[in-house]
C-alpha cells in the first residue's frame, strides 16, 4: 500500500508550489490545483479504506499495517522520531473523514472565497492543514503525532488569522494558538514521562490501538507513572479539542473564512484530542482507568456548559461553535465510560469514533450551510436573517437534515451514534446517562432555535435579495447532506470496535425511544418559541432569567477571567517586574561597577598632577613612615 | 584523507589584503563575495570530508590534525584538529560570515574599514574553532572580540559608544577569568603541551583546583553564551550593533561561549564540573524561563531579539549541564539552530530598520502589505525560534528536553519541566510581535512609500530559510555527526565520576 505515501505527499507539495508561486497563478487556476490535488487525495483514502477493510482479519482482528517508517531524528537507540504511515481501523477511517470533508472545504472555498485578497495563500493553508492533519493521524509514534499536532495549531493559527488586517482576526488567531500551545506543554512534559518511563514512543511497542495485542507489559515504576503522563497528554487533548476550560480559543476562531471553521474548528483538527485518547485507549484501559472517567467528567461538564451557552448566543457561527464542544465532549465522554477493551465494556470507544465520524460530516453541513447564508446577507448575527427559507431553498433542506441529525431524529446518522453513546452511559452509570439525555435535549433545543431564526420567524430588511449560493457551494451541502442521510446504517461496528474485533449494533430500544422523545419535545418546544416572527416566550423567560441568561450570553466570564490572568498577572505582575529587575537590577550592578572604577580613578587621578614638588612631598613623608616602621615595629 | 585546516584562517588573512589594496566600492564587495563564498565551499568541503572519513571508520577523535611550535619554551602550539562538533560549528559560521556580507550590501559609511574589521572578527572565529590548543583558542577568542568594540562604536545605531563599552568590557573581564582558568589547567594538570585532547585524556587535575578553576573558566566562557546573570552586554550591544555584527555576534560570537564551557571547561575538569554543575543548573533555568519573560514586554525589535537569546543560548548551557549524550548533543543542535534563526532575525530587523528607521514594536503596524517578502520571511523566523516542526527550533529543544529528561534525580527533572515553559511563553512574545508589526492596517502614511527586500537582501534571506528548513526537516545526518562526537567528551565527563 505505499501509494498512500502520495496522500501525504500531495498536499505538502500543493503547499510549496502555491506557498512559492501561487502568486504568479490566477486565482480560480490555484483554487482548480488544489482541488484536483485534494481530489486525487480524497481517491486515494477511499481506495486505501476500501483496500484495507477487505484485507483478511487475523484472530477477527483486522491487523495493523506499517506502510513505512524511517528514522528521522535520533535521540537514543530506544527513543527516536520516526515518520511513517501506521493503517489502523481508527485511522484509515480519519483518511476518510479528512480527505472528504476536506475536499468538500476545497470545492466550496471556491466559491465562498471568490474575489478574496489572497486566494492562492488560502489555498496553500489548507493544503498545509491537510497535510498536517493526515500525518498526524497516521503517525506510527506518539512524537509523529505530537510533531503534526503543533502543525495543526499552526496552520489553524495562519487561517483564523487569515484576514490579517482586522484585529479581532489577529487576537483570536493568538489566542487559538497560545492556549492550545500551552495545552500541548503538558502533551510534551507527558511524551517526556511517557518516553522515560515505558522506553519507546512507538504505537507498536506499547501496543496502542487495536491490532496491537493490548498494552505492553510495564515495570512497577512505570505503572505508577504511566497514568500521570497520558493524564498529561489528555491535557494537551483537552487543548485541542476544547475542553472546559480550555475551550475558549475555540468560540474565537469563528473569526477565520467560515470554510476554515468547517474544516478544522468542526470536522478534523478539534476532534485529534478524541483520536488521541482513543489511540492511546488500550493503555488507559490498562493502566489508568481512572484517569478515563476523569476524562469522562469532564466531557460531561463541557457537554452541558457548552450547551448551556449555545442556548443563548446570537452569532450563528458562534453557536455551532458551542455546539462542536458539546458534541466533542460527547465524544469523549463515551471514550471515558468504558471500563474494559472488550466489545461490550468497549461499546463507547465504538461510539465515540463512530459519533466523530457523523458529527464532522454533519456539522462540516452546517458550519458550511451557515457559510452559505453568511455569504448572502453579509451578516453573522441571528437579527439580520429570518424567512431565508424561501430564497435559499438547498441552504434550507441541507441544513434541516443537518439539524435533525444533530438533534438525534432518526434515521438521521446522529441519531445511531448518539444513541450508542448514550447506551454507553447507562452501561457506566445512569446518572451520566440521564444528564447525557438531557444535553442531547438542550441540542436538540438551541439548533432548532437556531434553524427558526435563520430560516422562519421575522424577516429581516435586507440591502438586496438573498440569493441562493452559487453551485460549487451547494454541491458540497447536497454531498454532506446525503452522508448524513445514509451514514447511520453503515454496519460501523464492523469496521472499528474497542478490541478490533466485529460488533453488531443493535439499538438499545428504552434508550432510543427515551432519547427520539426528549429530542421531539426539544424540538416541539424550540418550534413553539422561536417559530413565530413574535416570541413571547423566549422574551419572557430572557427577562425572568436575566442574572443566567446574560452570564451565558457571556460565556460565564471565563474569557474575563483568562484576560484577567494574562495580562494582569503574566504581563503586568511577572513579565513587567522582570525586565524591570533586568534593566535596574542586574544590569544596575553592572553599571555600578563601571561607576564606581570610574569615580575610583577619578579621586586617584590627582595624585598623577605632574608637579615636582609634590612628588617631593610624597616622597618624603613616604620615606619618614618607612623610618618610622622600622624603628617601631621591625625593631 | 587529508585536508588543509589553516585554510580557514588564510582565507581570512587574503581577504584583510585583498580588502586593503581594494579601491571601489565593488572591488570591495568582490573581495567579501569571492572570499565569503570560499570560505563557504571550504566548509561544505570539509564536512564531506569529515563524513566520508568517518564512514570509512576512522576513530579518532580528532581529525585532519596538524601541529606547528609557535613558542616552544611554553609548550605553545598551534594544533589544529576537528570533530563533528567543530565541523557543525564551522559551517554555521561558513554560512552566517557568506549572508551577512549580503545583509551589509548596503552599508554605506567606511565601507572598507566596515569590512576590514568585519573580516578581522570572522578570523578569530574561524581560528578558535579549528584550533585544540588552549593558547591558541584563547588567543583567536580575543581576536574575535576586539573588533567587536570598534564595529559597535563606530557603525552602530542608538547608544552606541556606551554599548561597546560595555560589551567589551563585560567580555574583556570574563576573559580574565578565562585566562586564569586556562592557566590553572596548565599548571596544576602538570601538562606538556597545551592540547585539549591529550589533557583530558591522559592527565588528570586535583579536584580541589578543579573547584577553584572550573567557575572560573565556565563563568569566563558563560558570559559570551548569556549566562544568567552576566548576560546584560547582550541586549545593549545587539540592539546597537549593525545588522552584519549582529547576525555574526548572536549567531556565532555567542556559540564560542557554549563551545568552550564544554569543549574546556566540563571536558577538563569533569569533577569540578559535577561539583558545580546544580548552581549554574539553576542558573541556566533562571536564564531560560526570565529571558524569554523580558522578552515579552520589550518595546524594541532588538531587544526582543536578544532577550530570545538570552532565552535560547542559556537553554544550550542548560543541556551541557546535562551531561548525556542526547542533551549535549540537542545543546550542540541548538547552537545551529540559534545561530542560523537568530542571524535571520536580525538579518530582517536589520532592513526594516534600514526602511523605517524605527524598531519601536508601536511604530510599526501592517508591514505584511508594504514588504510582504520580509514579513513572511519575519513569520517564517519567529516560527523557528517558537520550535515549530519542519524548522530547525523543534529538532534542537526537543532533543534537549528528552536528554534532559532522561536524568533520572529529581532536581534536574524540575528544572527540565520548568525550562519547558519556555516553549509557551516564546509563542507569547513571537505572536505578540508578529500581530503587532506585521498584521493590521498601515498606521504611518509615510511606510506606504517604503519598497519591499532588494536583490541582496533576498538572497541572504533565502539563503538563511533554507538553511533553517534544511536543518529542521532532514536533522538525522547532522544529527549523528554530532552525537558521534559529543560521546567521547561525554565520556570523559561521567566516567570520573
Amino acid at each position: 500500500m505505499e501509494y498512500t505515501l502520495f496522500i501525504m505527499l500531495l498536499p505538502v507539495l500543493m503547499f510549496l508550489f502555491l506557498g512559492l508561486a501561487g502568486h504568479k497563478l490566477r486565482p480560480a487556476v490555484a483554487g482548480i490545483l488544489g482541488c484536483c490535488s485534494l481530489g486525487i487525495v480524497a481517491i486515494l483514502s477511499y481506495y486505501a479504506a476500501w483496500q484495507y477493510f477487505s484485507m483478511p482479519r487475523v484472530n477477527g482482528i483486522y491487523q495493523p499495517v506499517t506502510v513505512f517508517n524511517f528514522e528521522w531524528l535520533h535521540f537514543t537507540d530506544k527513543l527516536h522520531i520516526d515518520l511513517g504511515i501506521l493503517l489502523d481501523p481508527i485511522s484509515v477511517m480519519m483518511l476518510v473523514v479528512i480527505s472528504t470533508v476536506s475536499l468538500m472545504v476545497h470545492i466550496y472555498s471556491m466559491g465562498y472565497m471568490h474575489g478574496e485578497k489572497g486566494f492562492q495563500r488560502y489555498y496553500a493553508f489548507l493544503s498545509l492543514f491537510t497535510f498536517s492533519m493526515l500525518g498526524l493521524v497516521v503517525a506510527t509514534n506518539i512524537f509523529q503525532m505530537y510533531l503534526f499536532w503543533e502543525l495543526v495549531g499552526v496552520s489553524s493559527y495562519l487561517l483564523i488569522g487569515f484576514y490579517y488586517s482586522k484585529p479581532s482576526a489577529i487576537a483570536a488567531s493568538k489566542k487559538a494558538f497560545i492556549v492550545t500551545r500551552f495545552a500541548d506543554l503538558g502533551f510534551l512534559i507527558g511524551i517526556l514521562v511517557f518516553g522515560y518511563f515505558v522506553g519507546s514512543f512507538n504505537f507498536e511497542t506499547v501496543g496502542a490501538g487495536t491490532g496491537f495485542g493490548g498494552a505492553a507489559l510495564l515495570g512497577d515504576a512505570a505503572r505508577v507513572m504511566v497514568p500521570l503522563a497520558l493524564g498529561l497528554m489528555f491535557i494537551g487533548g483537552a487543548g485541542k479539542s476544547a475542553m472546559f476550560p480550555l475551550h475558549i480559543w475555540l468560540p474565537d476562531a469563528m473569526e477565520g473564512p467560515t470554510p476554515v471553521s468547517a474544516l478544522i474548528h468542526a470536522a478534523t483538527m478539534v476532534v485529534a484530542g478524541v483520536y488521541l485518547v482513543a489511540r492511546m485507549f488500550p493503555l488507559f484501559i490498562d493502566y489508568a482507568p481512572e484517569v478515563l472517567h476523569l476524562i469522562a467528567y469532564v466531557g460531561v461538564f463541557t457537554a452541558f456548559f457548552a450547551a448551556a451557552i449555545a442556548c443563548v448566543q446570537t452569532d450563528i457561527k458562534r453557536v455551532l461553535a458551542f455546539s462542536t464542544i458539546s458534541q466533542i465532549a460527547f465524544m469523549m465522554v463515551a471514550v471515558g465510560v468504558c471500563t474494559a477493551a472488550t466489545a461490550h465494556e468497549g461499546l463507547g470507544y465504538m461510539a465515540s469514533m463512530f459519533h466523530l465520524f457523523t458529527h464532522a460530516m454533519f456539522k462540516a453541513c452546517l458550519f458550511l450551510g451557515a457559510g452559505a447564508i453568511i455569504h448572502a446577507v453579509h451578516s453573522n448575527e441571528m437579527s439580520h436573517m429570518g424567512g431565508l427559507r424561501k430564497y435559499m431553498p438547498i441552504t434550507h433542506i441541507t441544513f434541516l437534515i443537518c439539524c435533525l441529525s444533530i438533534a438525534g431524529i432518526p434515521p438521521f446518522s446522529g441519531f445511531f451514534s448518539k444513541d450508542e453513546i448514550l447506551t454507553a452511559c447507562l452501561e457506566f452509570s445512569p446518572v451520566v446517562y440521564w444528564i447525557m439525555s438531557i444535553i442531547a435535549g438542550m441540542t436538540a433545543f438551541y439548533m432548532f432555535r437556531l434553524y427558526y431564526g435563520i430560516f422562519w420567524g421575522k424577516e429581516a430588511r435586507h440591502e438586496h435579495t438573498p440569493h441562493e449560493a452559487p453551485a460549487n457551494m451547494t454541491v458540497p451541502l447536497i454531498v454532506l447532506a446525503a452522508i448524513t442521510c445514509v451514514a447511520g446504517f453503515i454496519p460501523f461496528g464492523h469496521f472499528v470496535s474497542s478490541n478490533g474485533e466485529t460488533y453488531d449494533i443493535h439499538l438499545n430500544t428504552t434508550v432510543a425511544t427515551i432519547s427520539t422523545c426528549i429530542a421531539v419535545v426539544a424540538i416541539l418546544l424550540a418550534t413553539f418559541m422561536y417559530r413565530k416572527a413574535e416570541q413571547p416566550v423566549a422574551d419572557m423567560l430572557g427577562k425572568k432569567l436575566r442574572g443566567l441568561h446574560t452570564a451565558a450570553y457571556h460565556r460565564f466570564y471565563i474569557d474575563e477571567i483568562y484576560q484577567f490572568i494574562t495580562h494582569r498577572i503574566i504581563f503586568r505582575c511577572i513579565s513587567t517586574p522582570i525586565a524591570w529587575f533586568d534593566r535596574h537590577v542586574v544590569d544596575g550592578f553592572f553599571n555600578f561597577l563601571a561607576w564606581s572604577s570610574q569615580e575610583g580613578s577619578w579621586s586617584i587621578r590627582n595624585l598623577q598632577s605632574g608637579r615636582v614638588q609634590q612628588y617631593a612631598y610624597a616622597f618624603f613623608i613616604g620615606v619618614i613612615a618607612l623610618v618610622l616602621i622600622l624603628l617601631f615595629v621591625v625593631i | 584523507m587529508e585536508f588543509p585546516l589553516i585554510s580557514f584562517v588564510i582565507v581570512p588573512l587574503l581577504m584583510l589584503l585583498g580588502l586593503w589594496l581594494a579601491r571601489t566600492i565593488n572591488q570591495i564587495r568582490g573581495v567579501m563575495v569571492a572570499g565569503s563564498s570560499i570560505l563557504l565551499v571550504l566548509a561544505v568541503a570539509l564536512t564531506y570530508c569529515y563524513l566520508s572519513a568517518r564512514s570509512a571508520g576512522v576513530q579518532d577523535e580528532m581529525l585532519f590534525t596538524s601541529d606547528m611550535a609557535w613558542y616552544a619554551p611554553l609548550h605553545i602550539n598551534l594544533t589544529l584538529g576537528v570533530d563533528g562538533i567543530s565541523v557543525a560549528m564551522l559551517l554555521l559560521s561558513a554560512i552566517i560570515v557568506f549572508t551577512g556580507t549580503f545583509a551589509s550590501w548596503q552599508m554605506k559609511l567606511q565601507t572598507k574599514e566596515f569590512f576590514l574589521w568585519f573580516t578581522f572578527l570572522s578570523l578569530g572565529v574561524f581560528g578558535f574553532f579549528i584550533s585544540i590548543d588552549l593558547f591558541a583558542m584563547f588567543m583567536f577568542y580575543e581576536v574575535a572580540l576586539i573588533p567587536m568594540y570598534l564595529l559597535i562604536g563606530v557603525w552602530g545605531s542608538g547608544h552606541k559608544e556606551y554599548s561597546a563599552m560595555k560589551l567589551t568590557l563585560m567580555l574583556m573581564g570574563a576573559s580574565a577569568f578565562l585566562l586564569l582558568g586556562i592557566l590553572g589547567i596548565y599548571f596544576f594538570t602538570g601538562a606538556q603541551s597545551m592540547n585539549l585532547v591529550e589533557i583530558a585524556n591522559h592527565l588528570h587535575m586535583d579536584p580541589k583546583m578543579q573547584n577553584i578553576f572550573f567557575p572560573m573558566t565556565f563563568v569566563g566562557f558563560g558570559v559570551l553564551g548569556a549566562l544568567f546573570p552576566f548576560h546584560t552586554w547582550s541586549p545593549d550591544g545587539h540592539a546597537s550593533a549593525p545588522t552584519a555584527v549582529s547576525m555574526l555576534h548572536a549567531g556565532v560570537l555567542m556559540k564560542l561561549g557554549g563551545y568552550g564551557c564544554f569543549r574546556i571547561a566540563m571536558y577538563l575538569m569533569p569533577e569540578g564540573a559535577a561539583q558545580w554543575g546544580g548552581v549554574f543548573l539553576v542558573l541556566t533555568t533562571i536564564g531560560v524561563v526570565y529571558g524569554a519573560f523580558s522578552a515579552c514586554v520589550q518595546t524594541d525589535l532588538k531587544y526582543i531579539n536578544a532577550y530570545s537569546s538570552v532565552s535560547h543560548c542559556s537553554l544550550v548551557l542548560f543541556a551541557l549541564l546535562m551531561t548525556n549524550y542526547t542533551a549535549c548533543t540537542g545543546a550542540i543542535l541548538q547552537m545551529l539552530s540559534h545561530g542560523l534563526m537568530t542571524a535571520l532575525f536580525f538579518a530582517l530587523i536589520g532592513m526594516i530598520y534600514g526602511r523605517t528607521h524605527t524598531r519601536d514594536v508601536y511604530k510599526l503596524a501592517g508591514l505584511m502589505k508594504i514588504m510582504p517578502f520580509l514579513s513572511v520571511g519575519y513569520v517564517i523566523a519567529g516560527l523557528a525560534n517558537l520550535g515549530l516542526p519542519g524548522l530547525s527550533g523543534f529538532i534542537a529543544e526537543m532533543t534537549i528536553f528528552v536528554g534532559a529528561f532522561s536524568n533520572p534525580d529529581t532536581f534536574s527533572r524540575t528544572c527540565t519541566i520548568i525550562a519547558t515553559t519556555s516553549i509557551v511563553i516564546t509563542a507569547v512574545y513571537i505572536l505578540r510581535l508578529v500581530g503587532k508589526i506585521l498584521y493590521g492596517e498601515v498606521e504611518n502614511k509615510e511606510y506606504l512609500k517604503l519598497t519591499d527586500a532588494t536583490w541582496d537582501e533576498r538572497f541572504a534571506v533565502i539563503c538563511l530559510i533554507f538553511c533553517v528548513a534544511g536543518l529542521g526537516m532532514a536533522p538525522l545526518w547532522i544529527g549523528n555527526m554530532i552525537q558521534g562526537s559529543v560521546e567521547p567528551i561525554v565520556n570523559v565527563i561521567t566516567s570520573s565520576l
